[in-house]
């Protein structure tokens, strides 16, 4: 809501300052987003007087003027046909910078200089007339700011309304809450009627046939009106907070929505079939022409109001193109009535349509203000289109409102806001914004609200009235008493967090991406047609199609975050992100939301420092990180296993692990394979993991048994064996764990070696095995005898040989 | 008399802690010890002592004597064994270290941590909700219903008429209250969204909700719980001041601003020369709210807040791009 304080101060006396009004609005709940000055461009417009006027030697329309503006006189070039000497006219020095952001600088125009701009009243913003130089009374001294000789001053709010308060859509309805918060009355306008002639009754009727979308319809009719635009202070009103003025018609039906808040329309009564209102539903696929040029489809709930035949208006939203008030209208039908708010908003949603009347239609009007408003519009109409007011008026009001009544306990609602009010105290504030109250007892009051605050409806709602009109400030700070229960910590978010600084310990920076991305990234992730990823939910509204639909991976994200930053230099990049990925179940239905962790690691695995020379990240270097990480999360039965070549989509065939726990999936690890990477524009290996996250939180052990220390030293033995190629080496540690050696402690590969002398289509694998007791210290013949018969049996489990 | 020698001692070790090079050593072993040397000429002038002092004072001088001697000598000994170290092994202790590559959490992480940190340490457990929700725990049982034009307060981004992508984090309160009776105390941080998307808003950011549902809970508590949360969140001398509003699911309602961190209320560009800040949506839950989910408004009262995270962490990283936070560059991200 846009508010002028001079068109307020017709409502109230104001003598706060600008700054503090704002203040006292923004803290009684009216929040104040910005505090303009309308006419500060006004302060280096001056009074000008034009000594004298000669043609512009080089231009026929143009004429140079000697302008005097108080202690000097400056040379002005100027097109305006009314510019004579002795004219007192505006004079716009260099500097000014008008509204639309224009701005006045000395030039030079076909070859003369000029100092400054003489003004018309539309240069200045002050009306419409563009016809030649604004006239100025011959009194006004020259040299004075035109703002300080017009006394053209106004502060313009900018009031950022909560939806609850439509009750402030209007200059009365903000003048109501300044009056309660400063404490001043209230001036209404005045409700004198102008003569008047026959009767309504004998010209038109109004029918409704949807009393349920409009419960009250009134209409006044004007005759022998002469159309013409507005008088200064009409058009003013509406120019200060940013409305076009059209015609005094129009122009009043506006400003009496502004000033009171009920939304009005006036119809071309002549063109209307039958002279009649008819208000109805539309029918399906109705075809009508709105004001604003637009031939728009209705939908058969939309209401209608409509003449004898046709529709001509859609309520409460916009009026239609085939009874607009034209030049030559002569009577005009004034429509003031209550719609169905939820109908309206309804309607406005389905054309796209947000006009000033469904906005406060949406919100809800005053009932009772339908007629106050019809009369005051009506008024006006007749006063300034020289109309006359026909007798009497229609009020088609099938159900009539009825307002609750609430009962207010005062401890409880000291209780609730934790303040001490007495009961006279709260009587007074709600009494200020004119609600009625009645004292039942000490206790307890009973409150009606008025009718314009459509929002109150409870209790609680009062509470909040009293606690606003108190002060939020001034009610004390208290703290909530301690219960005696204590829960535990949510297990799940500290194990991510847990999660999370492990993934940090080890290099890896988080990142977070939007949950929504390219309807093609599943494409882009070369993933298979059937594949369970492809369930992807739609966002009906998308910001862009690179945020259409919800993520059912987070590698693409991973993907994008790497390729934007190789193109930023960043060769080395460690990054991971745990977040939410969305199965759909049907876009009707909630999505199956699984908890992913994901890591990218590209570029270096050693960077180059003096002390090294670099080397690149591989498989290794990931798997590790992954294996430290589900190892510290305590899980056991973890395993690595090659992803067969038909599940690795993004991934690079033979260079891709799907890890498994205890026999599920719970996630893959592999080098992006080269066509996804060209995809995303990158060139340089690139290695990820997924990891599926519920699985680690309900493996996660906080606490951990102690194992004893030994007090024995261990004896290694080292040995190498020669395999087929295909044999896994993780397939030879699983299986020699599996044989329970009990005088094993540890066994780890040393070495892996292909090609000469190792004959084609082997490898050769050297491993160490550690032995200890934990009893005693093992003798050289113990532990050559145990390692003997380990390495017999791990031969002839893989076909191994020993070398040459 | 035993001062005397005390001093002498004292004074010896004192002058020998100062020096490291063995002829300084030698020098001050001269002074003290040497036939000279200050030890000496008191163990030579002992003879002129009271005659019953003499024995004592002789024993005590020796033992000076014995101690600075083996002092001397194991400065000494420290002095040559540095000499006959070898000074072109020493290292540049200036060339850098090896670096440890240390990763980083995104600073939302950091935020969300510490609103959360900060309302654990007040009683209030975390909680999480779906961020896929239906109409119904995003609006409806918030008071929200459909065609309200309060619905017009947050962009939403629809998956169908009946599922919405939650955008707030406020349907946790919802699920949390029908799956717990009274009293409760949780906040619960999450990604929320919104279709809107320019310089200062994000399609996707992220908020944390906090719920406080008891008997007799008043307004006056919730200003207390925030104020101690922004004084722990910034500090002590932050003011706060809340100011009435609306949202449908409390009543009644507050935004909360504070004093603008940056310029101390003295007014900057980041408050817009106000010098306060809004941080905090918050209010008395509605009792609409609390019919929906069977708590029995009579005997419970409770108050709801929320706030934005990405706000926060703005204020606090002296960010100034709110798009940053989801653009993942590495440089942005190594600095948390």
């Amino acid at each position: 809501m846009i508010v002028s304080l001079n068109w307020l101060n017709e409502y109230i006396a104001i003598d706060i300052s600008p700054a503090a009004l704002a203040d006292r609005l923004t803290m009684a709940g009216l929040e104040v987003e910005a505090v303009t000055e309308r006419f500060q461009y006004l302060n280096s417009v001056v009074v000008g007087r034009i000594i004298s006027t000669r043609p512009h030697p080089n231009a026929d329309k143009l004429r140079l003027c000697d302008v005097r503006i108080g202690d000097r006189t400056i040379s002005v070039v100027c097109g305006a046909p009314n510019a004579k000497p002795d004219m007192k006219a505006p004079c716009a020095l260099p500097g000014t910078i008008f509204p639309n952001s224009f701005e006045i600088k000395k030039t030079v125009i076909r070859g003369e200089i000029s100092e400054g701009m003489l003004c018309s009243e539309a240069e200045l913003g002050l009306g419409p007339d563009k016809s030649g130089l604004m006239k100025l009374s011959d009194e006004m001294v020259d040299g004075t700011p035109v703002s300080r000789a017009l006394n053209i001053s106004d502060t313009v709010f900018e009031i950022g309304l909560t939806p609850n308060r439509p009750d402030c859509l209007s200059f009365l309805g903000i003048a109501r809450e300044v009056a309660a918060i400063v404490g001043k009355p209230l001036r209404r306008p005045e409700k004198k009627m102008p003569q008047t002639y026959g009767r309504i009754a004998d010209f038109t009727s109004v029918t409704i046939e949807a009393p349920d979308l409009c419960p009250r319809y009134a209409a006044r009719l004007i005759t022998d009106i002469t159309i013409a635009p507005s008088p200064f202070w009409l058009k003013e009103r509406l120019l200060s907070i940013g409305l076009k003025p059209i015609n005094n018609v129009v122009d009043v039906t506006n400003f009496v929505m502004m000033e009171l808040g009920q939304p009005l329309h006036a119809f071309d009564f002549d063109r209307l079939a039958e002279n009649r209102i008819v208000v109805r539903k539309a029918r399906a696929n109705e075809l009508f022409h709105t004001l604003d040029g637009k031939e728009r489809r209705l939908a058969d709930d939309t209401l209608m109001i409509c003449d004898g035949q046709k529709p001509v208006a859609v309520a409460g939203v916009m009026g239609g193109v085939n009874s607009e008030i034209e030049t030559a209208t002569t009577r005009v039908l004034i429509e003031s009535a209550y719609f169905n708010p939820v109908s309206i908003r309804k309607t406005a949603k389905y054309l796209g349509l947000n006009t000033e009347a469904s906005h406060r239609f949406e919100r809800g009007v005053d009932p009772e203000v339908t007629l106050i408003a019809l009369d005051r519009a009506a008024r006006l109409m007749a006063e300034i289109g020289n109309g006359r007011m026909v007798e009497g008026f229609i009020d088609e009001h099938p159900t009539p409102s009825s307002l609750p009544t609430i009962s207010l306990s005062t401890s409880r609602a000291n209780r609730y806001l934790g303040t001490d009010l007495d009961q006279a105290q709260i009587v007074s504030f709600l009494r200020s914004v004119e609600f009625a109250v009645e004292i039942k007892n000490s206790e307890t009051l009973s409150v009606v609200p008025p009718t314009f605050r459509v929002d109150v409806s409870r209790p609680e709602d009062l509470m909040e009235e009293v606690a606003r009109l108190w002060g939020y400030n001034n009610i004390q700070t208290t703290f909530p008493k301690i219960s005696g229960v204590t829960t535990l910590p949510n297990q799940g978010i500290s194990i991510k967090n847990q999660i999370k600084d492990m993934m940090a310990g080890y290099g890896f920076s988080e990142s977070i991406s939007y949950s929504f991305v390219a309807r093609n990234s599943c494409d882009r992730l070369r993933l298979s047609q059937t594949d369970d990823r492809r369930r992807m939910l739609d966002v009906l509204n998308p910001i862009s199609e690179e945020l259409a639909v919800m993520r059912t991976s987070l590698v693409p994200g991973l993907l994008e975050t790497m390729s934007r930053n190789l193109a930023h230099q960043i060769k080395n990049l460690k990054i991971f992100e745990l977040g939410k990925i969305f199965f759909s179940n049907g876009q009707d239905r909630q999505p199956t939301e699984t908890e992913m962790l994901a890591g990218l690691w590209t570029g270096a695995g050693i960077d180059m420092t003096w002390h090294d020379t670099p080397v690149a990240c591989d498989f290794y270097d990931l798997k590790g990180v992954v294996e430290d990480l589900l190892r510290c999360a305590g899980m056991e039965g973890v395993s690595f296993s090659q992803l067969p070549e038909t599940s690795c989509f993004y991934t690079k065939a033979g260079h891709s692990a799907q890890i498994l726990h205890e026999g599920k999936v719970l996630g893959l690890a592999g080098e992006v394979n080269a066509e996804v990477l060209s995809d995303f524009n990158v060139r340089q290996p690139t290695f990820i993991f997924e990891l599926l996250v519920s699985p680690i939180l309900s493996g996660f052990k906080e606490n951990r048994m102690f194992a004893p220390i030994p007090r024995f030293p261990f004896t290694d033995r080292d040995i190498t064996l020669i395999v087929d190629n295909h044999v896994q080496a993780g397939d030879i540690l699983e299986k020699v764990k599996w044989f329970g050696e009990k005088l094993m402690e540890d066994i780890r590969i040393l070495n892996v070696y292909t090609g000469s002398p190792i004959p084609s289509g082997k490898k050769s694998i050297s491993l160490r095995i550690v032995y200890r007791s934990y009893s005693e210290t093992l003798s050289d013949q113990q532990v050559n005898r145990v390692h003997q018969q380990l390495t017999d049996r791990i031969i002839q489990e893989f076909n191994a040989t020993l070398p040459v | 008399m035993e001062n005397r020698i005390e001093l002498i001692k004292t004074e010896a070790l004192e002058a020998l802690s100062q020096v490291a090079d063995a002829e300084q050593i030698k020098s001050l072993s001269v002074k003290y010890l040497g036939r000279k040397g200050l030890l000496t000429l008191f163990l030579r002038n002992i003879s002129e002592l009271p005659a019953e002092d003499r024995p004592e004072a002789g024993k005590q001088a020796n033992i000076v004597k014995k101690e600075l001697e083996a002092a001397f000598d194991a400065a000494l000994n420290r002095a040559e064994a540095r000499n006959r170290e070898n000074p072109e092994d020493a290292i540049d202790v200036s060339l850098p270290g090896r670096p440890v590559t240390r990763g980083t959490l995104h600073p939302i992480t950091h935020v969300t941590r510490q609103i959360c940190g900060i309302f654990s340490r007040m009683g209030f457990d975390i909680a999480e909700g779906p961020e896929v929700e239906t109409d119904y725990y995003n609006f409806e049982a918030l008071n929200i219903p459909k065609n309200h034009p309060a619905r017009d307060m947050q962009d939403t981004f629809y998956v169908s008429d009946n599922i919405v992508l939650r955008t707030h984090t406020s349907p946790i309160q919802v699920h949390i209250m029908e799956e717990n009776a009274p009293p409760v105390r949780i906040v619960a941080p999450g990604k929320v969204y919104r279709c809107d998307s320019d310089l200062t808003h994000t399609p996707m950011f992220h908020q944390v909700e906090g719920l406080l549902v008891d008997t007799d809970v008043s307004f006056g508590d919730l200003k207390g719980v925030l104020e101690a949360f922004v004084h722990e969140m910034f500090d002590e001398t932050i003011s706060l001041r809340f100011r009435p509003s609306f949202f449908p699911f409390t009543e009644p309602s507050a935004e909360v601003d504070i004093v603008c961190v940056m310029c101390r209320g003295k007014g900057c560009k980041v408050c817009s020369n106000t010098g306060w800040l809004e941080v905090l949506g918050c209010g008395m839950v509605h009792p609409a709210v609390f019919e929906n989910v069977g708590y029995d408004t009579r005997k419970y009262t409770g108050f709801a807040f929320g706030m934005g995270v990405e706000r926060l962490a703005m204020l606090k990283y002296g960010i100034n791009d709110l798009r940053m936070f989801f653009e993942s560059d590495y440089r942005f991200l190594r600095q948390f």
